[in-house]
Order: C-alpha cells, then structure tokens, then sequence
C-alpha cells in the first residue's frame, strides 16, 4: 500500500437484513481511527458489494449482518471475490454469529469476525495489522 | 436478535370499562389486609386539587395514572412473546406451545422476505426464507400458522409494515374460513413505515405513498374492524437506534402525527379513527442508562402528554382518543451475549417498569437475543419473567403505585418537559417528515449510539458481566446454551407449499384481482379491498407487492453515516 494513503474501507449490509445501527457505529468507529469508510446502504447483493468494492478501491470489506443469514452470504461473496481475483482484499465480518460457524467462515476466506462486545479499536488495530503489517495489538 | 414485535395493546372496541364495572381481582398485603385498587390524597385534602389537575384517578383525563380505572387490578396485562420461524406448521406448534404455557395473546413475527413482499423463491430471498420469522407467501400459509387455533378468541398482532395491506388481507381471509367475522377480530397491525426508515429498514416504497397504505389501514380498520389497533406506532425499533428516553417519545408521537394528518386530510376527525391507534413503548432500549424510575416517568408523561395533545390541539371529544394505548417492549440492545444469564434479571427490571407504568401488554427480548431467535426455553422464560411479575410481585396489586413518590413525580414533569419541547421543535418545522426524508433523525440516532458505545467502552457507562465484574468465562459464550436452530429444510418445504398453493388457484381469477389491485394504487380507492379480493384468490404477498411498486416506485435511502 502506498504510504501516505487512507485504508479504504467498504462496510456493506448484505441481504434482506434492516438491522444498521452496529454497522453505522462501526462506521464511525473506523472513521476516527483515521480510514475512509464507504457504506453500501441497506439490502446489497453479493454482486453489489463486489461491485462497489472494486469501483471503490478498497482495502477491506466488512459485512455487518444480524438476520443469522451469514453463511450463505459468505459462501456467495467469497466464491465471488474468487472469481473476480480480489484475494487481496481483506474480509471482515460482525453481527449475530455463533461461534462454532467461525471456523467454517474462516475457511471461506473470512479474516476475522467481530462479536457484539468487540470494542471498536480492536477492530480498527485488526484492519491496520493486516493490511498496512503494523501490530495488531 | 435485535428484533421487537409490536406487543399489541388492549383493542379498541373493548367494552370501556367506564361504562361496565370490571369486576376486580382481590389482593391482600402480606399481614392480610385488603389493596385498594387505587390509592390517592383523602377527598378534601390540600393535596387533592393539585392531584385532580396534574394526575387525575385511573381512567380520568389526563390519563397520568392509567386509561382505566382498574388497570391491573380488573385485567393483568396481555403477555405475548415475539414468535415465529420456518414454515407455517412449525410456527403454528410454537404458538400452541405458548399457549399452553399461559400466554394471553399472539405475537406473529414474519420473515424479512415476507415483510419486504418477495415470495420465497425469489432469488433475493434465499437465505431469508423463514429465519427471523414464518414465511407466508399466500392465504394458505396465513390458514396454517392458525390452524386449530380460533381467532375469535386469540388476539394476533402482527409486526409488519410495508406489506401490511396485504398481510392484512391474508389474515382476514383466513378468518373468513374459520367462519369469523372481522368485526369480531381482535389484534394489532404494525404498519408503522415512518420507523421503518428511521431505524427498522423494511421500507419498500417512498414515504408517500407508504403513508397513503397506512392511512388505508386504518381507515379500513376504524370503518370494518372495530376491535383491531390498525397501527402500532412503534418507540422500541427508534430507541434501539440510539434514541434518549424522551426521543422515544417524542419520535413516535411525531410520527403518528404526521398519520394523523395524513386521515385529517381526508376529511375525517380524530374521533373516528385515533381510537384504532396504538402505540409500541420501549422499556430498557435505547441509549444512556436505563433508570427503572425514570422510565414509568416516562409511560406517565406519555400518557398525559397525549390526552393534552389530542384534547387541545386536535380537539377530541372522546375519551378513547384521548387514551393513549400503548404495548410495551425492547428489542436485544441491552442483551448482552457475555454471561447471559444476566439478561433474565434486566428483562425482569425492565418488565417491572413496564407494568408500574401501566402498560397494556408486554413482549421482551429473551435472553439469548445476542445469538438466535429464542429457543423454546428462552421464550418461556421472558413468559415467567412476566407471569412472575404479576403473581409474585405485588406491582399489579393496585394501580400506579408509584403516584406521589417525589422522585417519580418530578421525573414525570420533567421527562414530559423533555417530549413537548421535541415535538414543538419538529411540529414548528413542518413535522418530522422532511427529517426523515433528509436523513437528519437517522444521523442523529446513529451519533447517539455511537457515543453509548464509547461510554460502554470507556467503562463510564456500567454494563454488568461486560465491562464490570467480569469472568473469565468465554467472550463469545452460545456455546453450551441450547439455542435455537434453524431447520435446513425450511426453504424446500416452503417452497413446496408455494408451488402447492399456485397450482391450486385459478389463475384468471387471481389477475383480476391484481388488476383490481392496480387500479385502486392509481386511483385513490382503498387498497383493502382489492387486496382481500387478491388474497382469495390465492395471489402472493409478492405478486401484490410487486403490483404496487409497479405505480408507487422504489424508496432511495439518503446518506447517513
């Protein structure tokens, strides 16, 4: 990555999911973590959240869902990316996810998933370490 | 997860217990003397003329006390939990299962796909179909999550919005072949659009036509059902967004506002129509602490904000418009998925608020919101939390206990203060409409929220088990909790009843419905009618929906973080 430039983030609601007050305080979070945030808005399919992301020039997509709809969406999204070549684009994840579907996601390709109580500068240091190789704690 | 159900308050063409006296309940202390119903200043007292103005007895203007003069004493609160998942069947054992434990009333949740009115094969539904709730494609679907259970006798309310019509119509055939007539339906319709773009997101279509259904809703209502709230205004979803106690107020109350007019227009009076409307308060959502006081302040001043409002400026003559009807709930915010066990004791907090501030009806989230919709032990347990509340508290004893208490007093003038002043502000603006269009409440709340979490994080604002005495039990815990799972093979069987229900029906009969239907969204007719023409016919939710989005269009969301 270019020294200098913003970590771009894209943060997407995939699905039927209505649920957005997390992804917006994620958003925020981020933003005063000092990245470029992109929000999709509400009901994205997978081929929009590509879309946007290679449009956008993005560092990392987050995926914020609560509707328990997550492992079909990761399934869709990840085989895409594949298809589109876009492996270096970091994938993240939060919302209603239990715990014993994370290693199932994390062999799809998902980096990381983000629980309710994971605290906001967590999630920015987890973003920086991978994609800029500083520490992540 | 973070989701409510519209609890559904008492309907409105119960007989008024003004003019029936309600037999009440006994209740004794525990030394064995006798609970007066309510308790107030001795008749001539100094106290009593202050007390006649600012409170007034249950069931007298300004309704601070309680809408009716016996609340809890003469009937407890209906108790209906949230429910709902995979196919009609599975959703029709559950409420059997819920019933049997001693619930009161239904509360019906819909999946996304349903609410957001594409049928269970299409494409974007896919991972949807019956998740967060049943899945009803047709009135076949509608008669099954019913089968063996009377409507005649069950209160239904339905959380649903932008499909509410057609939801509506579905319910009322299903009724239809159970022999029950609409006028003796009772239940409640969410139908609340402009919280679906504040916070809830199952918007279809842009504000105003989705404002032209929910006016006829209730319009249909008030004409034909007597005994059904045609909307549920809803605070729960608007405080989980990040609303304070009196945005929770104010928001929705501006809301119905703006249907109130929205009916005015069409040359109605309030008397006619305010009666089947009701509204959906939040307990223990939102952001900042919760305080237990500050919170049945809050159901007070409510209550007195609203009859002043309808008497004064939209000059009511009937009490019942008057009466602010009000179900109470929260949504998962507040459930914290560390040690959540815990969360059994804030539901508990929170539904003791609720009933001390004179609710009609509860639903609460469970206490494994944070991972799943509720298993069946969670969901029974948000029902004993509340039947132990009622049998085992002595907070339905005797109505508005806390009357009098100097702090619950000032707190309820003082939150009241809070709401008008919100309300003036908007009102003189042109009401809230044009906020929401802009996007500038949805800025707000998600600023609000934002700083909740801050605080959360920053340890300021004590969140037990999370940030305060924790344990060294796992961050992510679900694991070793016997929680909820969804059946893999609700899609295929869902959509073998979808197919099942189109190739019963003949087809002709379901497209002139819809070109009925057509018609009606064009013109200025009432779209109940062709819709239940439709549903007959065994037309899908997502065939009436698309046919509507065909002459409405499609709602852009602005840019809001």
């Amino acid at each position: 990555m270019d020294p200098g430039r913003r970590i771009r983030v894209l943060m997407a609601k995939p699905g039927l999911d209505g649920h957005d007050r997390g992804v917006k305080v994620v958003i925020q979070g981020l933003r005063d973590a000092g990245m470029e945030v992109i929000y999709t808005g509400l009901r994205q399919t997978v081929d929009q959240i590509v879309a946007a992301a290679v449009q956008e020039n993005v560092d990392v997509v987050g995926l914020s869902i609560l509707s328990g709809a997550y492992m079909g969406i990761a399934r869709k999204l990840t085989a895409r990316m594949k298809e589109e070549d876009l492996g270096d684009i970091l994938v993240i994840m939060g919302g209603n996810i239990l715990e014993k579907h994370i290693p199932e996601l994390k062999a799809l390709g998902v980096a990381e998933v983000f629980h309710h109580h994971a605290d906001l500068g967590e999630i920015a240091r987890f973003i920086r370490g991978r994609v800029e190789g500083a520490p992540a704690r | 997860m973070t989701e409510a159900g519209n609890g559904g308050a008492a309907p409105p063409g119960k007989p008024s217990p003004e003019k029936k006296k309600r037999a009440v309940r006994g209740a004794r202390t525990n030394s064995g003397k006798e609970i007066p119903v309510v308790y107030r200043p001795a008749p001539g007292s100094p106290e009593e003329t202050a007390y006649r103005e600012r409170l007034g007895d249950p069931g007298e203007y300004p309704y601070t006390r309680g809408i009716y003069p016996t609340m809890h004493r003469g009937e407890l609160w209906t108790m209906r939990q949230y429910a709902g998942f995979s196919t009609p069947a599975d959703t029709n054992e559950r409420f059997k299962f819920l019933l049997r434990n001693g619930q009161t009333g239904l509360s019906m949740a819909y999946d996304l796909p349903t609410q957001l009115g594409l049928d269970s094969d299409d494409p974007q539904a896919e991972d949807d179909v019956g998740r967060l709730g049943v899945a009803i494609d047709t009135v076949e679907d509608m008669a099954g999550v019913f089968e063996g259970i009377p409507l005649g006798e069950v209160s239904v309310s339905h959380t649903i919005n932008s499909t509410a019509p057609a939801i509506q119509a579905f319910w009322l055939a299903a009724a239809e072949r159970q022999g029950v007539p609409r006028e003796k339906l009772r239940g409640t319709f969410q139908n609340d659009i402009l919280k679906e773009y504040i916070g809830r997101g199952t918007w279809i279509f842009p504000p105003k036509p989705s404002m032209r259904l929910v006016a006829d809703v209730i319009e249909y209502n008030a004409k034909h059902c007597p005994r059904v709230n045609a909307i549920s205004v809803s605070a729960t979803h608007i405080a989980e967004t990040g609303a304070t106690v009196a945005q929770d107020i104010a928001f929705p109350i501006l809301n119905a506002l703006a249907y109130i007019r929205e009916l005015t227009a069409r040359g109605l009076h309030v008397d006619e129509f305010v009666p089947s409307m009701s509204f959906h308060l939040s307990v223990g959502g939102g952001v900042g602490p919760f305080n237990l006081f500050e919170s049945v302040a809050k159901l007070r001043a409510a209550r007195r904000l609203w009859a002043r409002l309808m008497k004064e400026k939209f000059g009511a003559k009937s009490p019942r418009t008057m009466q602010l009807k009000f179900s109470t709930g929260n949504c998962g915010s507040r459930m914290a998925a560390r040690e959540p066990l815990n969360n059994i004791v804030r539901q508990t907090l929170f539904t003791l608020a609720a009933v001390l501030g004179g609710t009609r009806s509860i639903n609460m989230a469970c206490y494994d919101e944070a991972f799943e919709i509720p298993s069946d032990e969670s969901i029974r347990t948000a029902l004993r939390i509340q039947q132990v509340v009622a049998h085992e508290s002595g907070a339905a004893d005797t109505v508005d206990p806390l009357a009098g208490s100097y702090a619950v007093e000032a707190l309820t003038d003082q939150v009241e203060e809070e709401i008008a002043a919100i309300v003036a502000d908007y009102e003189s603006r042109g009401g809230i409409v044009p906020f929401i269009e802009s996007g500038e409440v949805q800025r707000l709340l998600a600023r609000q929220a934002y700083e909740h979490q801050r605080r959360i994080a920053s340890g300021e604002q004590v969140w037990v088990g999370v940030n305060k005495f924790t344990s060294e039990e796992k961050e992510r815990t679900g694991a070793g909790m016997d929680l909820y799972e969804m059946d893999e093979s609700t899609l295929a069987r869902q959509l073998a009843r979808l197919r099942e229900a189109k190739r019963r029906r003949d087809a002709s009969s379901a497209g002139r419905a819809l070109g009925r239907l057509h018609k009606a969204c064009g013109g200025g007719e009432n779209v109940l009618p062709p819709l239940i023409e439709a549903a007959k016919a065994r037309a899908t939710v997502g065939e009436m929906t698309a046919v509507m989005r065909g002459v409405f269009g499609t709602y852009v969301e602005p840019a809001v973080v």
